[in-house]
Protein backbone atom coordinates (compact mmCIF):
# COMPACT_ATOMS: atom_id res chain seq x y z
CA UNK A 1 0.00 0.00 0.00
CA UNK A 2 2.71 2.59 0.76
CA UNK A 3 4.28 1.49 -2.51
CA UNK A 4 1.04 2.15 -4.34
CA UNK A 5 0.75 5.59 -2.76
CA UNK A 6 4.31 6.32 -3.77
CA UNK A 7 3.62 5.23 -7.34
CA UNK A 8 0.56 7.44 -7.58
CA UNK A 9 2.39 10.39 -6.04
CA UNK A 10 5.30 9.93 -8.46
CA UNK A 11 2.99 9.77 -11.43
CA UNK A 12 1.14 12.88 -10.32
CA UNK A 13 4.38 14.75 -9.71
CA UNK A 14 5.62 13.82 -13.17
CA UNK A 15 2.30 14.90 -14.66
CA UNK A 16 2.63 18.29 -13.00
CA UNK A 17 5.93 18.80 -14.79
CA UNK A 18 3.84 19.45 -17.89
CA UNK A 19 3.10 22.93 -16.55
CA UNK A 20 6.72 23.77 -15.79
CA UNK A 21 8.99 25.79 -18.02
CA UNK A 22 11.10 23.69 -20.35
CA UNK A 23 14.80 23.95 -19.77
CA UNK A 24 15.94 23.29 -23.32
CA UNK A 25 17.59 26.20 -25.12
CA UNK A 26 16.51 25.87 -28.76
CA UNK A 27 19.95 26.75 -29.93
CA UNK A 28 20.00 28.10 -33.47
CA UNK A 29 16.96 30.26 -32.76
CA UNK A 30 17.77 31.06 -29.15
CA UNK A 31 21.39 31.97 -28.55
CA UNK A 32 22.83 31.06 -25.19
CA UNK A 33 24.33 33.84 -23.06
CA UNK A 34 28.11 33.85 -23.36
CA UNK A 35 30.14 35.64 -20.70
CA UNK A 36 32.48 38.38 -21.92
CA UNK A 37 35.41 36.22 -20.91
CA UNK A 38 34.05 33.09 -22.61
CA UNK A 39 36.95 31.24 -24.20
CA UNK A 40 35.92 30.82 -27.81
CA UNK A 41 37.37 31.59 -31.22
CA UNK A 42 40.89 33.06 -31.02
CA UNK A 43 41.63 36.40 -32.65
CA UNK A 44 44.66 38.61 -33.10
CA UNK A 45 43.96 42.20 -32.11
CA UNK A 46 45.47 45.50 -33.21
CA UNK A 47 46.69 48.36 -31.09
CA UNK A 48 44.79 51.69 -31.00
CA UNK A 49 46.85 52.94 -33.92
CA UNK A 50 45.72 50.07 -36.09
CA UNK A 51 49.01 48.20 -36.14
CA UNK A 52 49.32 44.53 -35.32
CA UNK A 53 49.91 43.98 -31.65
CA UNK A 54 51.66 40.65 -32.09
CA UNK A 55 55.40 40.90 -31.73
CA UNK A 56 56.04 37.26 -32.69
CA UNK A 57 57.61 36.33 -29.37
CA UNK A 58 56.48 32.68 -29.69
CA UNK A 59 55.23 32.65 -26.09
CA UNK A 60 51.73 31.61 -27.15
CA UNK A 61 53.10 28.78 -29.26
CA UNK A 62 55.27 27.68 -26.33
CA UNK A 63 52.38 27.86 -23.88
CA UNK A 64 49.99 25.97 -26.14
CA UNK A 65 49.49 22.49 -24.66
CA UNK A 66 48.35 21.01 -27.96
CA UNK A 67 50.82 22.82 -30.21
CA UNK A 68 48.17 24.26 -32.43
CA UNK A 69 49.81 27.65 -32.94
CA UNK A 70 52.49 28.13 -35.58
CA UNK A 71 54.14 31.41 -36.48
CA UNK A 72 57.36 32.89 -37.74
CA UNK A 73 58.87 36.19 -36.69
CA UNK A 74 59.87 39.00 -39.00
CA UNK A 75 61.01 42.55 -38.42
CA UNK A 76 60.02 45.78 -40.11
CA UNK A 77 62.72 48.26 -41.01
CA UNK A 78 61.75 50.45 -38.06
CA UNK A 79 62.48 47.64 -35.60
CA UNK A 80 58.91 46.52 -35.00
CA UNK A 81 58.58 42.78 -34.88
CA UNK A 82 55.58 41.06 -36.44
CA UNK A 83 54.67 37.51 -37.44
CA UNK A 84 55.30 36.79 -41.10
CA UNK A 85 52.66 34.08 -40.81
CA UNK A 86 50.44 33.13 -37.92
CA UNK A 87 48.47 29.93 -38.11
CA UNK A 88 46.10 28.34 -35.59
CA UNK A 89 44.80 24.86 -36.21
CA UNK A 90 41.38 24.98 -34.57
CA UNK A 91 40.82 21.28 -35.06
CA UNK A 92 43.49 20.87 -32.39
CA UNK A 93 42.79 23.90 -30.26
CA UNK A 94 41.23 23.10 -26.88
CA UNK A 95 40.36 26.71 -26.06
CA UNK A 96 42.28 26.60 -22.80
CA UNK A 97 43.27 30.27 -23.05
CA UNK A 98 46.90 29.69 -22.09
CA UNK A 99 48.04 31.59 -25.20
CA UNK A 100 46.09 34.63 -24.07
CA UNK A 101 47.63 34.38 -20.60
CA UNK A 102 51.11 34.05 -22.05
CA UNK A 103 50.81 36.95 -24.48
CA UNK A 104 52.83 39.97 -23.28
CA UNK A 105 51.16 42.40 -25.71
CA UNK A 106 47.45 41.44 -25.40
CA UNK A 107 47.61 40.52 -29.06
CA UNK A 108 46.08 37.05 -28.92
CA UNK A 109 42.65 36.95 -27.30
CA UNK A 110 39.78 34.49 -26.96
CA UNK A 111 36.32 35.71 -27.87
CA UNK A 112 32.78 34.65 -26.97
CA UNK A 113 32.11 32.87 -30.25
CA UNK A 114 32.00 29.14 -30.75
CA UNK A 115 30.10 28.84 -34.02
CA UNK A 116 32.97 27.76 -36.22
CA UNK A 117 31.91 24.33 -37.45
CA UNK A 118 33.19 23.27 -40.86
CA UNK A 119 32.61 20.33 -43.13
CA UNK A 120 36.27 20.02 -44.11
CA UNK A 121 38.91 19.70 -41.43
CA UNK A 122 41.29 21.75 -43.52
CA UNK A 123 38.94 24.71 -43.21
CA UNK A 124 39.64 24.80 -39.48
CA UNK A 125 43.21 25.95 -40.07
CA UNK A 126 43.03 29.73 -39.69
CA UNK A 127 45.73 31.93 -41.22
CA UNK A 128 46.75 35.37 -40.02
CA UNK A 129 44.25 37.17 -42.22
CA UNK A 130 41.48 35.01 -40.72
CA UNK A 131 42.64 35.75 -37.18
CA UNK A 132 43.40 39.45 -37.36
CA UNK A 133 40.56 41.75 -36.43
CA UNK A 134 40.48 45.49 -37.00
CA UNK A 135 39.85 46.41 -33.36
CA UNK A 136 41.63 46.27 -30.07
CA UNK A 137 39.62 43.53 -28.39
CA UNK A 138 39.40 43.57 -24.62
CA UNK A 139 42.07 46.26 -24.03
CA UNK A 140 41.11 49.34 -26.00
CA UNK A 141 43.96 51.65 -24.90
CA UNK A 142 46.95 49.39 -24.68
CA UNK A 143 49.78 49.84 -27.12
CA UNK A 144 52.80 47.69 -26.44
CA UNK A 145 55.38 49.75 -28.30
CA UNK A 146 54.29 52.94 -26.57
CA UNK A 147 54.57 51.34 -23.16
CA UNK A 148 57.69 49.24 -23.72
CA UNK A 149 61.22 50.54 -23.39
CA UNK A 150 62.30 49.06 -26.66
CA UNK A 151 63.64 51.58 -29.16
CA UNK A 152 61.93 51.56 -32.52
CA UNK A 153 61.75 54.02 -35.34
CA UNK A 154 60.08 57.23 -34.15
CA UNK A 155 60.50 56.38 -30.46
CA UNK A 156 63.85 56.25 -28.83
CA UNK A 157 64.89 54.96 -25.43
CA UNK A 158 63.27 56.83 -22.56
CA UNK A 159 60.40 58.14 -24.65
CA UNK A 160 57.87 55.49 -23.70
CA UNK A 161 54.87 56.26 -21.51
CA UNK A 162 55.94 56.74 -17.90
CA UNK A 163 59.52 55.94 -18.70
CA UNK A 164 62.36 58.07 -17.27
CA UNK A 165 65.10 59.18 -19.64
CA UNK A 166 67.90 56.60 -19.73
CA UNK A 167 70.65 57.00 -17.17
CA UNK A 168 74.12 57.45 -18.62
CA UNK A 169 75.92 54.88 -16.47
CA UNK A 170 79.30 56.19 -17.59
CA UNK A 171 78.52 59.76 -16.64
CA UNK A 172 79.98 61.23 -13.44
CA UNK A 173 77.06 63.41 -12.43
CA UNK A 174 74.78 61.99 -9.77
CA UNK B 1 -21.21 -4.06 -55.27
CA UNK B 2 -22.21 -2.65 -51.94
CA UNK B 3 -21.89 -6.04 -50.27
CA UNK B 4 -18.20 -6.43 -51.11
CA UNK B 5 -16.96 -2.86 -51.35
CA UNK B 6 -18.13 -1.70 -47.95
CA UNK B 7 -16.20 -4.21 -45.81
CA UNK B 8 -13.09 -3.81 -47.96
CA UNK B 9 -13.36 -0.06 -47.62
CA UNK B 10 -13.79 -0.41 -43.86
CA UNK B 11 -10.68 -2.57 -43.64
CA UNK B 12 -8.69 -0.17 -45.79
CA UNK B 13 -9.74 2.86 -43.76
CA UNK B 14 -9.03 1.17 -40.43
CA UNK B 15 -5.71 -0.25 -41.61
CA UNK B 16 -4.54 3.08 -42.95
CA UNK B 17 -5.71 4.95 -39.87
CA UNK B 18 -3.99 2.46 -37.56
CA UNK B 19 -0.66 2.46 -39.35
CA UNK B 20 -0.67 6.24 -39.71
CA UNK B 21 -1.56 6.77 -36.08
CA UNK B 22 1.02 4.27 -34.88
CA UNK B 23 3.63 6.34 -36.72
CA UNK B 24 2.16 9.51 -35.26
CA UNK B 25 2.11 7.88 -31.84
CA UNK B 26 5.88 7.47 -31.91
CA UNK B 27 6.12 11.22 -32.38
CA UNK B 28 3.41 11.90 -29.81
CA UNK B 29 5.09 9.73 -27.24
CA UNK B 30 8.42 11.47 -27.67
CA UNK B 31 6.77 14.88 -27.43
CA UNK B 32 4.78 13.91 -24.34
CA UNK B 33 7.77 12.35 -22.61
CA UNK B 34 9.67 15.53 -23.36
CA UNK B 35 6.82 17.62 -21.98
CA UNK B 36 6.93 15.71 -18.71
CA UNK B 37 10.70 15.91 -18.56
CA UNK B 38 10.86 19.67 -19.26
CA UNK B 39 12.31 19.17 -22.73
CA UNK B 40 10.94 19.79 -26.22
CA UNK B 41 11.48 16.46 -27.93
CA UNK B 42 11.64 16.24 -31.72
CA UNK B 43 10.75 19.72 -32.99
CA UNK B 44 12.89 20.13 -36.10
CA UNK B 45 11.30 18.13 -38.91
CA UNK B 46 8.11 19.84 -40.02
CA UNK B 47 5.78 21.84 -37.77
CA UNK B 48 6.33 20.79 -34.14
CA UNK B 49 8.48 17.96 -35.46
CA UNK B 50 5.47 15.99 -36.67
CA UNK B 51 7.33 14.72 -39.73
CA UNK B 52 9.94 13.11 -37.47
CA UNK B 53 8.20 9.75 -37.84
CA UNK B 54 8.34 10.10 -41.62
CA UNK B 55 12.05 10.82 -41.44
CA UNK B 56 12.54 7.86 -39.11
CA UNK B 57 10.57 5.67 -41.46
CA UNK B 58 12.69 6.68 -44.44
CA UNK B 59 15.79 5.97 -42.40
CA UNK B 60 14.65 2.58 -41.17
CA UNK B 61 13.45 1.50 -44.62
CA UNK B 62 16.76 2.37 -46.26
CA UNK B 63 18.79 0.50 -43.68
CA UNK B 64 20.58 -2.73 -44.44
CA UNK B 65 18.11 -5.59 -44.02
CA UNK B 66 20.58 -7.74 -42.18
CA UNK B 67 20.07 -11.21 -40.74
CA UNK B 68 22.81 -12.37 -38.42
CA UNK B 69 24.60 -15.47 -39.77
CA UNK B 70 24.03 -17.38 -36.52
CA UNK B 71 20.26 -16.82 -36.54
CA UNK B 72 17.59 -19.29 -37.59
CA UNK B 73 16.76 -17.40 -40.74
CA UNK B 74 13.18 -18.42 -41.46
CA UNK B 75 11.91 -17.97 -37.92
CA UNK B 76 13.96 -14.82 -37.49
CA UNK B 77 12.18 -13.23 -40.44
CA UNK B 78 8.78 -14.57 -39.42
CA UNK B 79 8.82 -13.36 -35.81
CA UNK B 80 8.42 -9.59 -36.36
CA UNK B 81 5.60 -10.19 -38.81
CA UNK B 82 3.62 -12.17 -36.22
CA UNK B 83 3.27 -9.33 -33.75
CA UNK B 84 1.99 -6.88 -36.36
CA UNK B 85 -0.36 -9.44 -37.89
CA UNK B 86 -1.88 -10.55 -34.60
CA UNK B 87 -2.35 -7.03 -33.28
CA UNK B 88 -3.88 -5.83 -36.53
CA UNK B 89 -6.15 -8.87 -36.59
CA UNK B 90 -7.27 -8.14 -33.05
CA UNK B 91 -8.32 -4.67 -34.19
CA UNK B 92 -10.88 -6.35 -36.43
CA UNK B 93 -13.36 -6.67 -33.55
CA UNK B 94 -12.96 -3.17 -32.13
CA UNK B 95 -16.07 -1.09 -32.82
CA UNK B 96 -14.78 2.39 -33.64
CA UNK B 97 -18.29 3.73 -34.20
CA UNK B 98 -21.73 2.12 -34.31
CA UNK B 99 -21.53 -0.51 -37.03
CA UNK B 100 -18.01 0.53 -38.03
CA UNK B 101 -15.96 -2.55 -37.26
CA UNK B 102 -14.32 -5.06 -39.56
CA UNK B 103 -15.98 -8.04 -37.88
CA UNK B 104 -18.96 -7.78 -35.57
CA UNK B 105 -18.11 -11.02 -33.78
CA UNK B 106 -20.28 -12.42 -31.00
CA UNK B 107 -17.09 -13.55 -29.29
CA UNK B 108 -15.20 -10.30 -29.78
CA UNK B 109 -13.73 -10.26 -26.28
CA UNK B 110 -12.43 -13.81 -26.60
CA UNK B 111 -11.08 -13.06 -30.07
CA UNK B 112 -9.14 -10.15 -28.64
CA UNK B 113 -7.73 -12.31 -25.86
CA UNK B 114 -6.77 -15.02 -28.32
CA UNK B 115 -4.99 -12.62 -30.62
CA UNK B 116 -3.11 -10.90 -27.83
CA UNK B 117 -2.00 -14.33 -26.63
CA UNK B 118 -0.78 -15.24 -30.09
CA UNK B 119 1.45 -12.21 -30.15
CA UNK B 120 3.60 -13.92 -27.49
CA UNK B 121 4.87 -16.14 -30.28
CA UNK B 122 6.52 -13.14 -31.82
CA UNK B 123 8.55 -12.44 -28.71
CA UNK B 124 9.42 -16.05 -28.00
CA UNK B 125 10.33 -16.91 -31.58
CA UNK B 126 12.39 -13.75 -31.98
CA UNK B 127 14.28 -14.55 -28.81
CA UNK B 128 14.83 -18.14 -29.85
CA UNK B 129 15.72 -17.55 -33.49
CA UNK B 130 18.21 -14.82 -32.67
CA UNK B 131 20.44 -17.49 -31.15
CA UNK B 132 22.01 -15.08 -28.68
CA UNK B 133 21.85 -15.09 -24.92
CA UNK B 134 20.28 -11.66 -24.38
CA UNK B 135 17.61 -12.25 -26.97
CA UNK B 136 16.83 -15.64 -25.44
CA UNK B 137 16.60 -14.19 -21.94
CA UNK B 138 14.32 -11.48 -23.25
CA UNK B 139 12.16 -14.03 -25.01
CA UNK B 140 11.91 -16.17 -21.87
CA UNK B 141 10.93 -13.19 -19.79
CA UNK B 142 8.42 -12.13 -22.39
CA UNK B 143 6.83 -15.56 -22.43
CA UNK B 144 6.62 -15.83 -18.64
CA UNK B 145 5.32 -12.29 -18.23
CA UNK B 146 2.71 -12.40 -20.94
CA UNK B 147 1.42 -15.84 -19.94
CA UNK B 148 1.05 -14.80 -16.32
CA UNK B 149 -0.55 -11.46 -16.99
CA UNK B 150 -2.94 -12.64 -19.62
CA UNK B 151 -4.72 -14.94 -17.17
CA UNK B 152 -6.08 -12.13 -15.06
CA UNK B 153 -6.39 -9.92 -18.09
CA UNK B 154 -9.10 -12.29 -19.23
CA UNK B 155 -10.57 -12.53 -15.74
CA UNK B 156 -10.71 -8.77 -15.31
CA UNK B 157 -12.83 -8.43 -18.44
CA UNK B 158 -15.32 -11.02 -17.24
CA UNK B 159 -16.91 -8.55 -14.84
CA UNK B 160 -17.74 -6.33 -17.79
CA UNK B 161 -19.03 -9.29 -19.72
CA UNK B 162 -21.28 -10.20 -16.78
CA UNK B 163 -22.65 -6.67 -16.60
CA UNK B 164 -23.22 -6.41 -20.33
CA UNK B 165 -24.38 -9.97 -20.74
CA UNK B 166 -22.51 -10.29 -24.00
CA UNK B 167 -19.11 -11.05 -25.47
CA UNK B 168 -19.89 -8.80 -28.41
CA UNK B 169 -17.94 -5.55 -28.11
CA UNK B 170 -20.66 -3.53 -29.84
CA UNK B 171 -23.24 -4.82 -27.35
CA UNK B 172 -20.87 -4.06 -24.48
CA UNK B 173 -20.63 -0.46 -25.63
CA UNK B 174 -24.40 -0.22 -26.01
CA UNK B 175 -24.82 -1.62 -22.48
CA UNK B 176 -22.89 1.39 -21.18
CA UNK B 177 -25.51 3.94 -22.28
CA UNK B 178 -26.64 4.54 -18.69
CA UNK B 179 -23.33 4.15 -16.93
CA UNK B 180 -19.82 3.57 -18.20
CA UNK B 181 -18.43 0.35 -16.80
CA UNK B 182 -15.41 1.93 -15.18
CA UNK B 183 -17.67 3.01 -12.31
CA UNK B 184 -18.92 -0.42 -11.24
CA UNK B 185 -15.79 -2.14 -12.56
CA UNK B 186 -13.02 0.15 -11.30
CA UNK B 187 -10.90 -2.75 -10.00
CA UNK B 188 -11.46 -4.49 -13.32
CA UNK B 189 -10.26 -1.40 -15.17
CA UNK B 190 -7.13 -1.11 -13.05
CA UNK B 191 -6.30 -4.80 -13.38
CA UNK B 192 -6.95 -4.76 -17.12
CA UNK B 193 -4.83 -1.64 -17.48
CA UNK B 194 -1.87 -3.19 -15.67
CA UNK B 195 -2.26 -6.43 -17.60
CA UNK B 196 -2.37 -4.41 -20.79
CA UNK B 197 0.86 -2.69 -19.82
CA UNK B 198 2.47 -6.08 -19.30
CA UNK B 199 0.99 -7.52 -22.49
CA UNK B 200 2.42 -4.75 -24.62
CA UNK B 201 5.62 -4.91 -22.52
CA UNK B 202 5.56 -1.19 -22.01
CA UNK B 203 7.45 0.54 -19.26
CA UNK B 204 7.35 -0.07 -16.33
CA UNK B 205 6.78 -3.69 -17.39
CA UNK B 206 9.28 -3.74 -20.26
CA UNK B 207 11.46 -6.44 -18.75
CA UNK B 208 11.64 -8.48 -21.97
CA UNK B 209 13.56 -5.60 -23.53
CA UNK B 210 15.16 -4.07 -20.45
CA UNK B 211 17.94 -1.98 -21.94
CA UNK B 212 20.24 -1.84 -18.97
CA UNK B 213 20.38 -5.57 -18.39
CA UNK B 214 19.47 -7.27 -21.69
CA UNK B 215 20.79 -4.81 -24.31
CA UNK B 216 17.44 -4.74 -26.12
CA UNK B 217 15.98 -8.09 -25.06
CA UNK B 218 14.33 -10.22 -27.69
CA UNK B 219 14.99 -7.76 -30.53
CA UNK B 220 18.69 -7.31 -29.78
CA UNK B 221 19.74 -8.88 -33.08
CA UNK B 222 17.16 -7.12 -35.21
CA UNK B 223 17.90 -4.21 -37.50
CA UNK B 224 16.23 -2.19 -40.21
CA UNK B 225 12.56 -2.69 -40.96
CA UNK B 226 12.41 -6.00 -39.06
CA UNK B 227 13.17 -4.03 -35.94
CA UNK B 228 10.72 -1.43 -37.19
CA UNK B 229 8.02 -4.11 -37.27
CA UNK B 230 8.54 -4.82 -33.58
CA UNK B 231 8.39 -1.11 -32.96
CA UNK B 232 5.20 -0.62 -34.95
CA UNK B 233 3.78 -3.75 -33.34
CA UNK B 234 4.43 -2.34 -29.89
CA UNK B 235 2.70 0.93 -30.69
CA UNK B 236 -0.18 -0.87 -32.36
CA UNK B 237 -0.41 -2.97 -29.21
CA UNK B 238 -0.66 0.15 -27.07
CA UNK B 239 -3.45 1.43 -29.24
CA UNK B 240 -5.16 -1.95 -29.13
CA UNK B 241 -5.14 -2.09 -25.36
CA UNK B 242 -6.22 1.54 -25.16
CA UNK B 243 -9.08 0.87 -27.58
CA UNK B 244 -10.11 -2.16 -25.53
CA UNK B 245 -10.10 -0.09 -22.34
CA UNK B 246 -12.18 2.54 -24.12
CA UNK B 247 -14.60 -0.06 -25.42
CA UNK B 248 -14.94 -2.09 -22.26
CA UNK B 249 -14.76 0.53 -19.53
CA UNK B 250 -15.05 4.05 -20.93
CA UNK B 251 -18.18 3.70 -22.98
CA UNK B 252 -16.56 3.24 -26.39
CA UNK B 253 -18.00 5.65 -28.91
CA UNK B 254 -20.69 6.94 -26.52
CA UNK B 255 -20.67 10.63 -25.74
CA UNK B 256 -22.62 13.83 -26.38
CA UNK B 257 -22.33 16.36 -29.23
CA UNK B 258 -19.25 15.03 -31.00
CA UNK B 259 -19.56 12.23 -33.58
CA UNK B 260 -19.13 8.68 -32.30
CA UNK B 261 -15.71 8.06 -33.89
CA UNK B 262 -14.38 11.32 -32.43
CA UNK B 263 -15.35 10.22 -28.95
CA UNK B 264 -13.67 6.89 -29.50
CA UNK B 265 -10.46 8.50 -30.73
CA UNK B 266 -10.53 11.04 -27.89
CA UNK B 267 -10.91 8.41 -25.18
CA UNK B 268 -8.34 6.11 -26.74
CA UNK B 269 -5.89 8.98 -27.02
CA UNK B 270 -6.40 9.80 -23.38
CA UNK B 271 -5.67 6.22 -22.32
CA UNK B 272 -2.57 6.19 -24.52
CA UNK B 273 -1.44 9.40 -22.83
CA UNK B 274 -1.76 7.67 -19.46
CA UNK B 275 0.37 4.82 -20.81
CA UNK B 276 3.02 7.33 -21.79
CA UNK B 277 2.75 9.14 -18.47
CA UNK B 278 3.47 5.90 -16.64
CA UNK B 279 6.50 5.39 -18.83
CA UNK B 280 7.72 8.86 -17.93
CA UNK B 281 7.12 8.35 -14.22
CA UNK B 282 7.83 4.81 -13.12
CA UNK B 283 10.96 2.69 -12.85
CA UNK B 284 11.02 -0.94 -13.87
CA UNK B 285 10.42 -3.59 -11.17
CA UNK B 286 12.60 -6.62 -10.70
CA UNK B 287 11.44 -9.69 -12.59
CA UNK B 288 10.52 -11.66 -9.46
CA UNK B 289 8.59 -8.63 -8.21
CA UNK B 290 6.75 -8.52 -11.50
CA UNK B 291 5.85 -12.21 -11.27
CA UNK B 292 4.92 -12.00 -7.58
CA UNK B 293 2.76 -8.95 -8.25
CA UNK B 294 0.95 -10.75 -11.02
CA UNK B 295 0.27 -14.03 -9.26
CA UNK B 296 -0.06 -12.90 -5.65
CA UNK B 297 -1.85 -9.58 -6.00
CA UNK B 298 -3.49 -9.18 -9.37
CA UNK B 299 -4.85 -12.68 -9.89
CA UNK B 300 -6.64 -12.86 -6.49
CA UNK B 301 -7.95 -9.33 -6.98
CA UNK B 302 -9.29 -10.22 -10.40
CA UNK B 303 -10.99 -13.31 -8.98
CA UNK B 304 -12.47 -11.37 -6.07
CA UNK B 305 -13.69 -8.70 -8.48
CA UNK B 306 -15.31 -11.33 -10.67
CA UNK B 307 -16.96 -13.06 -7.70
CA UNK B 308 -18.18 -9.78 -6.23
CA UNK B 309 -19.59 -8.64 -9.54
CA UNK B 310 -21.39 -11.95 -9.97
CA UNK B 311 -22.74 -11.86 -6.44
CA UNK B 312 -24.00 -8.29 -6.70
CA UNK B 313 -25.55 -9.03 -10.04
CA UNK B 314 -27.30 -12.09 -8.65
CA UNK B 315 -28.58 -10.11 -5.69
CA UNK B 316 -29.76 -7.12 -7.73
CA UNK B 317 -31.36 -8.72 -10.75
CA UNK B 318 -34.36 -11.00 -10.34
CA UNK B 319 -34.05 -12.54 -13.74
CA UNK B 320 -31.50 -15.27 -14.33
CA UNK B 321 -28.14 -14.02 -15.47
CA UNK B 322 -28.14 -15.74 -18.80
CA UNK B 323 -31.03 -13.75 -20.29
CA UNK B 324 -28.80 -11.12 -21.77
CA UNK B 325 -26.80 -13.63 -23.72
CA UNK B 326 -29.88 -15.41 -25.07
CA UNK B 327 -31.64 -12.17 -25.88
CA UNK B 328 -28.83 -11.17 -28.18
CA UNK B 329 -29.96 -13.97 -30.44
CA UNK B 330 -28.26 -15.31 -33.56
CA UNK B 331 -26.49 -12.74 -35.63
Amino acid sequence: MPALASILRTTWAVFLRAFEKRVTVRYPEEKPYLAPRFRGRIILSRDPDGEERCVACYLCAAACPVDCIALDAAEMEGGRRYPSFFRINFSRCIFCGYCEEACPTYAIQLTPDFEMSEYARQSLVYEKEDLLISGTGKYPDYNFYRAAGLAIKGKDKGEAEGEAPPVDVRGLLP
Amino acid sequence: MHGIASPVLTIAVILFALLASSAALIWAERRLLALWQDRYGPNRVGPLGILQSVADMIKILTKDDWVPPFADRAVFVLAPAIIVITVLTAFAVIPFAPGFAVADLDIGVIFFLAMSSLSIYSVVLAGWASNSKYALLGGLRGAAQMLSYEIFMGLSIMGVVLLAGSFNLGDIVEAQRDMWFFIPQLPGLLIFFLAGLAETHRLPFDLPEAENELVAGYHTEYAGMKFGMFFVGEYLGIMLVASMITTLFLGGWLGPVLPAAAWFILKTGLVVAVFILLRAALPRPRFDQLMGFGWKAMLPLALINLLATGAVLLAVTDAPLSTGIHDAGPR
